[in-house]
């Protein structure tokens, strides 16, 4: 299940290299994201659109 | 929308998902960089004092009065225990009877902006209604700071271009 995080739990899961991801439009993405984040829109998850993310590091999405 | 991208991405087999709901304007209240074409555009957040008084619903104006004029602001937000702003007590109920409540004095449903709104926009819209400060707060109605147009003003004019 899913874990829902605030913004210190994000920072601290940053520090450990966690992989951020945004889910909003890409014109969203281009005007102002978290430093690092990737964008993929949530329409647009798949197994391909995902396959450049690892599988055993923390994701975290916004 | 995150949450839904959250189930999605342990359904294609990650097992540390983590979902941060409150996303970017949770981030930009916390005044945390951020990258992007816009990522300079100076924002509600970045100007906002985060030292404006606060005062609950049960205090009495006395308590409160002495309070904000140890302050360097001339108001108080009226906040509960989460930090969501209730209210706001101005000058004019600040000088009233200091036996009353707060929540008898305070003005309920102040207008509000994000941190994240662009400064530019909100100092128009105070100029117009030639109001000189409005508060900011997350979506989820927790008080960040209070918003001074001359602030503002003073942050648009050292802006470049």
């Amino acid at each position: 299940m899913p874990t829902s995080i605030d913004r210190d739990d994000v920072q601290r899961l940053m520090r450990e290299g966690a992989q951020l991801v945004e889910v909003l439009p890409p014109a969203m993405y281009e005007e102002m994201h978290l430093p690092g984040a990737v964008n993929i829109p949530l329409k647009d998850l798949n197994r391909e659109t995902t396959a450049k993310l690892e599988r055993d590091r923390p994701v975290i999405v916004y | 929308m995150s949450p839904r991208a959250a189930w999605r991405l342990e359904s294609l087999g990650f097992s540390q998902v983590f979902d941060y709901v409150a996303g970017k304007v949770d981030w930009l209240a916390g005044g945390l960089p951020v990258e992007g074409n816009l990522a300079d555009l100076p924002r509600a957040g970045d100007v906002a004092r985060s030292d404006v008084p606060t005062c609950r619903l049960t205090e009495i104006i006395g308590d409160v009065r002495a309070r904000v004029q140890a302050s360097d602001h001339t108001l108080c937000v009226v906040t509960n225990d989460e930090g969501i702003v209730l209210g706001r007590l101005g000058p004019r109920a600040l000088r009233g009877d200091p036996r009353a409540l707060v929540e008898e004095a305070m003005e309920s449903g102040p207008t509000t902006t994000r941190p994240d709104d662009p400064l530019e926009a909100i100092t128009e819209r105070l100029q117009e209604a030639r109001v000189g400060s409005i508060l900011v707060t997350t979506p989820e109605g927790r008080l960040v700071g209070l918003l001074y147009r001359k602030d503002a003003e003073q942050r648009l004019g050292e802006a470049p271009g």
